[in-house]
């Protein structure tokens, strides 16, 4: 493989990979339980789900996270993420990555623990106001929260732990933001900037709010019992979203700087693609043109025809809205072939990681490159005859898999497509 | 830089903030060095509060108006002044594929919901329970959408039809200084012709403040202008929207556009803060700006008034000589747009071939009438991101 591709920039390759998600941590347990079908979903345990309409999620609990908050949580996902893929790449020295740092994560803001501390704290027996707590926050008790609960303090703490180079960036763009995070790692490489970028997503963001707030939006699904079968993508019966926790982690190199320092190349990220919806807040385009463009200037980012893309990793939430456009999309990029091309969703597993799903699923879509096997769609037990897709239901397969891609589509018209491959032998 | 045309050249401004609205009103407000402050509604906290635009101007359809929290509406206020600015409003061809970088915090809380519930959980027999009934039955289900941090972008997209690109940075000053500095390297690149880029800030906010008051940066009365609020000093929040059309020389001459100043570098850095980091830090950012005239060099400082950064920074700027304000003084932080604000307020200048009014009692800021080619920005975080940017004079 030459180290610059067709336009003549530096090709991207991977050289560390990292996951965590409800199905476990790290890779090796995550492939195996996605090949085996196995779901990370159960009820939730975190909080009291009393009367609310959704009562399961993807959550990680074996991690912990002291005192517990989403960016609490979220950060100690993005070490563990961020660590595995730094071991692999076996690049720089520890604690000195030598390059900068991409980090999506979701928003962040005070939560109910620290609002009730803060009204307690300010003595306002059963009737605070806002003044009351701003009172109480005033009084330098409460200096921690300020550091914790500043957007950039997730990527300041992995900066100053994995010693990246630079002002790393926190980022979001909703439900594609993991695949915007690594975007912005490859970009950075090919003008030459850097040699080495690590890119990050991580979510820990399921608690009570967050959930009624998707819950309010009839974004989730409400089919509770058994969890492990609440996330259906691509089938009819679909309703809904899993909320998930996870963390994915990419390290990213110049191929020229990769193999100059006997680097193992896990997988190439052959290109991006990315366009805004100018339609609705959380809707899609009716005609689905910025989703099929989007896919469009992935391909041919990476140089390739529709015909060389043989998997597609979706976007796949099981929201009934997102699959149906999902497959219009497909159906318009790959034309003939689109019944042929086997697409799965990972999000039937591990439900959707949210901030980190981009991520996450660029992980497993290399492994599923590296294995040559795909992971199912699983609990698609009643196919959508809208939905005439290969949607490898129910068991994974053995494939050729030469170029992948894979989707991830946000509220607020966020559209990135990644194509990834494998180093040509 | 290596290829002329790649130069990237900013093409429109759109501000609006306490100051009022539109580039010429706030050069006349700046160089009047009238600061305007609210130091009662927020008492003890002074803010900046935005002056109310007719939203309609920019956001026609009220149906959008409601779908926005004030933040959002701001923020798309200025990015449609930017665009009108550039003249690229309404070209779909160009803003079908715009780049846009927004560099954004959250949106505010609905404070009623948050009192009531705080209240209510003090005695509820479960909280648990309670939590989730009142926030399912009270929670707007469109305040979300509101609140969430790429929606500002989102909103951008659908009102004003920018759709090439949108990428949301967060955290606080360091995500406009990244939102710049990235929007330059990708135009530098070839990587994008054109680009949308810049914030906004609802300052007027008691959950705002309340983050800020945690650590002591939330500037409490007296107001005094940044140079003047000693140890600890502090911030005081502004409203406002900053918005910057930055755009490839042969894109922009292509379609006739008048550069109104050139973006020739961005920097930025990451430090611990310690006693003496952001003075290294300033000073190794300095070194790799292209030299230049400093007889006609000035700075324009987003010192946010916070010790010891802001004392650290005057003195590296006192090192140079250079004639330097503090935009903080008039229009005050916005925190992840305050560098946007400050690199348009530089393109103002520089149009204008001359520095505005001071506005410090110090003395450290002094009149200067000098000639202008060239504006060094300054972005330094209240806690973290140091940044610089060079904005020049095209003649």
């Amino acid at each position: 493989m030459a180290v610059r591709d067709k336009a003549g920039r530096p090709v991207v390759v991977v050289t560390g990979m990292g996951v965590v998600t409800s199905l476990g941590a790290g890779k090796t347990e995550n492939w195996s339980k996605l090949v085996a079908g196995r779901s990370g979903i159960r009820a939730i345990t975190r909080f009291p789900t009393d009367g609310l309409k959704t009562r399961i999620a993807g959550t990680v609990d074996f991690v912990a996270a002291e005192p517990f908050s989403a960016p609490e949580l979220s950060e100690r996902l993005a070490e563990l993420a961020a660590d595995e893929a730094v071991v692999q790449a076996g690049i720089g020295a520890p604690g000195q990555f030598p390059g900068p740092l991409f980090v999506a994560v979701p928003p962040v803001e005070i939560e109910w623990p620290q609002r009730l501390e803060l009204a307690a704290a300010a003595g306002a027996n059963g009737a605070a106001t806002y003044d009351d707590m701003l009172r109480a926050a005033a009084t330098g008790r409460f200096r921690a929260h300020h550091a914790r609960f500043q957007f950039a303090s997730v990527a300041d703490n992995l900066a100053a732990r994995f010693g990246t180079r630079g002002l790393p960036i926190s980022l979001s763009t909703a439900c594609a933001s993991g695949a915007s995070a690594i975007q912005l790692g490859v970009e950075a490489i090919r003008r030459g900037e850097v040699d080495a970028a690590l890119c990050v997503a991580s979510d820990g963001s399921v608690n009570t709010e967050s959930l009624v707030r998707f819950s309010l939006l009839s974004a989730l699904t409400t089919a509770n019992d058994p969890p492990e079968e609440a996330a259906k993508p691509f089938s009819k019966n679909r309703d809904g979203f899993v909320m998930a926790e996870g963390a994915g982690a990419l390290v990213l190199e110049s191929y020229e700087h990769a193999k100059a320092r006997g680097a193992t190349i896990l997988g190439v990220v052959e290109g991006c693609g990315e366009l805004a919806d100018s339609f609705h807040r959380t809707r899609t385009s009716p005609d689905g043109k910025p989703i099929i463009g989007c896919m469009r200037q992935a391909i041919a980012d990476a140089g390739l025809a529709v015909e060389d893309i043989d998997y597609i990793n979706a976007h796949g939430t099981s929201t009934p809205e997102n699959d149906k456009m999902e497959c219009l999309g497909v159906t318009a990029v790959l034309g003939e072939r689109a019944a042929q091309v086997p697409i799965s969703s990972n999000k039937s597993m591990v439900g959707h990681t949210l901030s980190a799903a981009g991520a996450v699923e660029a992980v497993f879509t290399l492994l599923t490159l590296a294995h040559q096997r795909i992971p199912p769609t699983i609990n698609h037990q009643i196919p959508d005859p809208a939905i005439p897709l290969d949607v490898v239901p129910n068991v994974a397969r053995d494939a050729k898999v030469t170029h992948a891609l894979s989707n991830s589509f946000g509220f607020g018209g966020q559209n990135v497509t990644l194509v990834m491959g494998l180093e040509p032998a | 830089m290596a290829d002329a045309s790649r130069e990237a050249w900013i093409t429109g401004v759109g501000l609006v903030s306490c100051l009022g609205e539109g580039a010429e009103t706030h050069w006349q407000k700046h160089d009047a060095a009238a600061p305007i402050h609210d130091d009662t509604t927020f008492a003890p906290y002074v803010v900046h509060p935005l002056a109310l635009p007719s939203f309609d101007g920019q956001i026609p359809k009220k149906g959008d108006q409601r779908q926005m929290e004030q933040w959002q509406r701001t923020g798309t206020y200025a990015a449609g002044l930017a665009l009108d600015s550039a003249g690229l409003k309404g070209q779909a061809d160009i803003l079908g594929r715009m780049d846009m970088i927004v560099a954004a915090g959250g949106g505010e809380r609905d404070y009623a919901v948050d009192s009531a519930i705080v209240s209510g959980l003090a005695t509820a027999e479960n909280p648990g329970a309670y939590l989730n009934e009142r926030l399912t039955s009270d929670l707007r289900p469109t305040l979300f959408l509101a609140q969430l941090s790429n929606l500002l972008a989102g909103n951008i997209s659908i009102v004003h039809g920018v759709t090439g690109s949108s990428r949301t940075f967060m955290g606080e000053e360091g995500s406009g200084i990244e939102a710049v500095r990235i929007a330059h390297a990708r135009i530098a690149a070839g990587q994008s012709d054109v680009a949308l880029v810049g914030g906004s800030q609802n300052g007027e906010r008691k959950d705002l403040l309340m983050l800020f008051a945690f650590g002591g940066y939330a500037l409490q009365a007296p107001f005094h202008p940044v140079w003047d609020r000693g140890t600890p000093g502090g911030f005081a929040t502004a409203s406002l929207g900053a918005f910057l059309v930055i755009e490839a020389r042969d894109h922009a001459q292509a379609r006739g556009a008048r550069p109104l100043a050139r973006l020739t570098t961005v920097v930025s850095d990451r430090t611990a803060r310690q006693p003496g980091s952001v003075t290294a830090s300033l000073d190794r950012l300095w070194g790799t700006l292209p030299a230049g005239d400093d007889s006609r060099t000035a700075v324009l400082s987003g010192a946010t008034g916070v010790a010891p950064a802001t004392a650290e920074e005057r003195d590296v700027i006192a090192a140079r000589g250079l004639p330097v304000r503090a935009t903080g003084s008039l229009v005050g932080h916005s925190i992840e747009p305050q560098f946007v604000y400050n690199i348009a307020l530089a393109a103002l200048a520089l149009g204008h071939g001359r520095l505005f009014a001071p506005c410090d009692p110090t003395g450290f800021e002094q009149p200067h009438d000098g000639p202008l080619d060239r504006v060094v920005v300054t972005g330094v975080g209240h806690w973290r991101g140091e940044g610089l940017a060079l904005v020049e004079a095209v003649r």
